[in-house]
């Protein structure tokens, strides 16, 4: 399914899409004052696409230089180029160790990999320590947000799951309750876990070490228990030097939901007491996008959100419509770009207006790259015969001026006069739970010539 | 060929006809004129709080504060009167029931509200993770403005564990309400010594 029949059934339920919208513009909001207090906040932007710029473009270089320094600080690393090399590094690695229980915190690479179920599969336990990842975990859903996993649940929904899998009270849905409940329940697989995972949000170059910034301490409290630490890291979370996170720490919390700072920005370059630290370096489908000059910016995401929490159509269509690992605008260029034909519905998943690209913390022109992915989707034939046809149509009338004024006006006459069930019957799709808006008497082609005849 | 070469020179591959120099990080930036009052309303902000200590040693001002914990484990010299030992045990499992942990950052951060946590002779860096409660020592001379100079002042030259802690642990993962104590400790008091 697409992302219009993905998201029919999300607006399907009005109360709860203004509910989701409104959750999430909060978190704009909230990003905008944290933005605002800032005078430096633009510079900070431009110097962080100026560093990701430079980086992405000598990314072999960085790379090697990352492996060379963490190998001298006596970390493990590994390389692997899809999916299915990375699971199995991680399974292997574990059975090395005779590991059985992990302990994961957040982790959008690994949900890209579907780490879960092949480790299932394989007789590993995985628990997402990251509460919101543990909702949806138990509810056998996909996070719908990157940054928020179970946006998209009621405290009740939530309620409940905690009620079947973790004893809670019936009924009691506070938050307070349900997060004190899931604390003890995690504190229980953290001390017992054999082995933890975490994703990274930055690789430093110049150390060798990863960067790891979390809320609730999951990613800290998991790594620090178990003798064995692998940290999966895609090939763009490299960052040339240390002092570069003096940029990209001010810009991340801000951005994502206008917290300062998280409360944990741990620097991982070694492992504990007695352990290991292995860090995987991944590829699936990066390096190819590097190749293409109009969509290799998206390599310079920070994962931060904020894109997703202001777009209007994420807002009022869920993360779920969009089929992909990452939803929302930043999503539709990378699924876009990994997958077009899979992927074809989503860069049409967007009005153009250009809000993602203004807040983008790295200045990511996500919406023309989605705008380019359109003429792609369109010359490989993958739009469907409906809009293809209107196209064609379109373009020929707008090529033939006489027409399209002939048209204009018989528009203008006619169509206010129609009844609203010819109006809006089903064959105006447009039309579903929008209104058209007042026909103008003139043309503007008409309204210009006269204003200059009266000059 | 191995996946590291595979990667590596798929990238090369793809070398661009020009680059951009690395640019200068710090940049001009916010200077707080009272830098005690922005970190004190900054960790306020994320739900810890900041204390300077008056003619009292640390001991007093936790026999005062911390009346009832009957676990305090101390990785700060200054902080005599710990009723276990940070560093004995093997593994840090045994440390699941510290209820204060008296620790030393060696910096603050007055526009964040974070300290930076980097401590060698600290055995278990699970330690400021597994307590109920942190106390965190500072002396109160180094505070400094933003990450920028925070950034100057760190270094990973050897191997280590280093983290900058800004408040308690926290979350909003349901219906985004902020909850205070989410896996790791429930409140964090910064002290200026
Ligand atoms: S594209 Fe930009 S705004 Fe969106 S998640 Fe990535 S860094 Fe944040």
């Amino acid at each position: 399914m697409g992302h219009p029949e993905l998201a029919e059934k999300f607006i399907a339920n009005n109360e709860r899409m203004h509910w989701h919208d409104k959750a999430l513009w909060f978190v704009r909001e909230k990003r905008d004052l944290a933005a605002h207090g800032l005078n430096e906040w633009e510079s900070l932007r431009e110097v962080a696409k100026q560093i990701k710029t430079h980086t992405i473009d000598k990314l072999d270089f960085y790379l090697e230089e990352f492996e060379k320094n963490a190998k001298e600080k006596g970390l493990h690393v590994h390389w692997a180029k899809d999916a299915k090399e990375h699971n199995e590094i991680v399974l292997k690695l574990l059975l090395n160790r005779g590991s059985k229980k992990l302990v994961k915190s957040k982790s959008m690479l690994t949900e890209e990999c579907h780490l879960n179920p092949y480790l299932e599969e394989n007789g590993i336990e995985v628990i997402d320590t990251d509460l919101g990842e543990r909702i949806v975990q138990l509810r056998n859903e996909a996070p719908s947000h990157i940054v928020l996993p179970a946006i998209h649940l009621k405290k009740e929904e939530v309620g409940k799951t905690f009620e079947k899998f973790l004893k809670t009270e019936k009924d009691n849905c506070d938050p307070t309750y349900l997060t004190r409940a899931a604390r003890v329940h995690l504190r229980e697989k953290f001390l017992n876990a054999d082995a933890s995972l975490t994703g990274v949000n930055f690789g430093i170059a110049e150390t060798g070490g990863v960067v790891v910034c979390t809320n609730e301490g999951n990613a800290d409290l998991g790594s620090s228990l178990p003798k064995l630490h692998i940290a999966s890291m895609g090939i763009e979370k490299i960052i040339p030097r240390l002092k570069d996170l003096s940029i990209f720490t001010r810009l991340l919390a801000r951005s994502a939901t206008g917290q300062p700072i998280t409360s944990y920005t741990s620097h991982f370059h070694a492992p504990v007491e007695g352990g290991e630290l292995h860090i995987i370096i991944v590829d699936n489908g990066r390096s190819d996008i590097i190749a293409n000059d109009d969509f290799k910016q998206s390599l310079h995401c920070i994962r931060c959100g904020a894109c997703i929490n202001t777009c209007p159509v994420y807002r009022r269509s869920g993360g779920h419509s969009y089929g992909y690992t990452i939803p929302g605008p930043i999503g539709s260029t990378l699924g876009a770009s990994k997958d077009l034909r899979t992927n074809k519905t989503l860069p049409f998943a967007c009005t153009l207006c250009a809000s993602c690209s203004n807040v983008c913390p790295s200045k990511i022109n996500i919406h023309n790259q989605l705008y380019k992915h359109r003429q792609s989707v369109v010359s490989a034939g993958l739009l469907g015969a409906k809009k293809h046809t209107i196209l064609k149509v379109a373009t020929w009338v707008m090529k033939h001026p006489a027409l399209l004024d002939f048209g204009g006006k018989m528009a203008r006459k006619i169509v206010p006069k129609l009844p609203r069930s010819i109006l809006y019957s089903k064959v105006n799709v447009w039309g579903k739970k929008r209104e058209l808006p007042k026909f103008p008497k003139n043309s503007f082609k008409e309204l210009y010539k006269q204003r200059e005849e009266k000059k | 060929m191995s996946s590291r070469e595979t990667i590596l020179n798929n990238i090369k591959k793809n070398v661009p006809s020009s680059t951009i120099d690395l640019p200068e990080t710090n940049i001009p930036h916010t200077i707080y004129e009272n830098k005690d009052e922005k970190f004190t309303t900054s960790l306020a902000s994320v739900g810890g709080n900041a204390v300077w200590l008056k003619d009292e040693s640390i001991d007093e001002f936790v026999a005062k504060n911390y009346k009832d914990f009957e676990v305090i484990v101390s990785t700060c010299k200054d902080y005599t009167c710990s009723t276990k030992e940070a560093n004995k045990p093997n593994t840090p499992h045994p440390l699941e029931n510290v209820d204060l942990a008296v620790i030393t950052a060696e910096f603050a951060v007055a526009e964040n509200g974070a300290v930076w946590v980097k401590n060698p002779d600290n055995r278990h860096r699970a330690l400021y993770f597994l307590a109920t409660q942190l106390l965190i020592i500072i002396p109160k001379e180094n505070i400094v403005d933003t990450m920028h100079e925070a950034y100057e002042r760190i270094e990973f030259d050897k191997s280590g564990y280093g983290t900058f802690i800004s408040g308690p642990s926290k979350t909003a993962d349901i219906e985004q309400s902020l909850v205070i104590g989410a896996h790791g400790p429930t409140d964090a008091c910064v002290l200026f010594v």
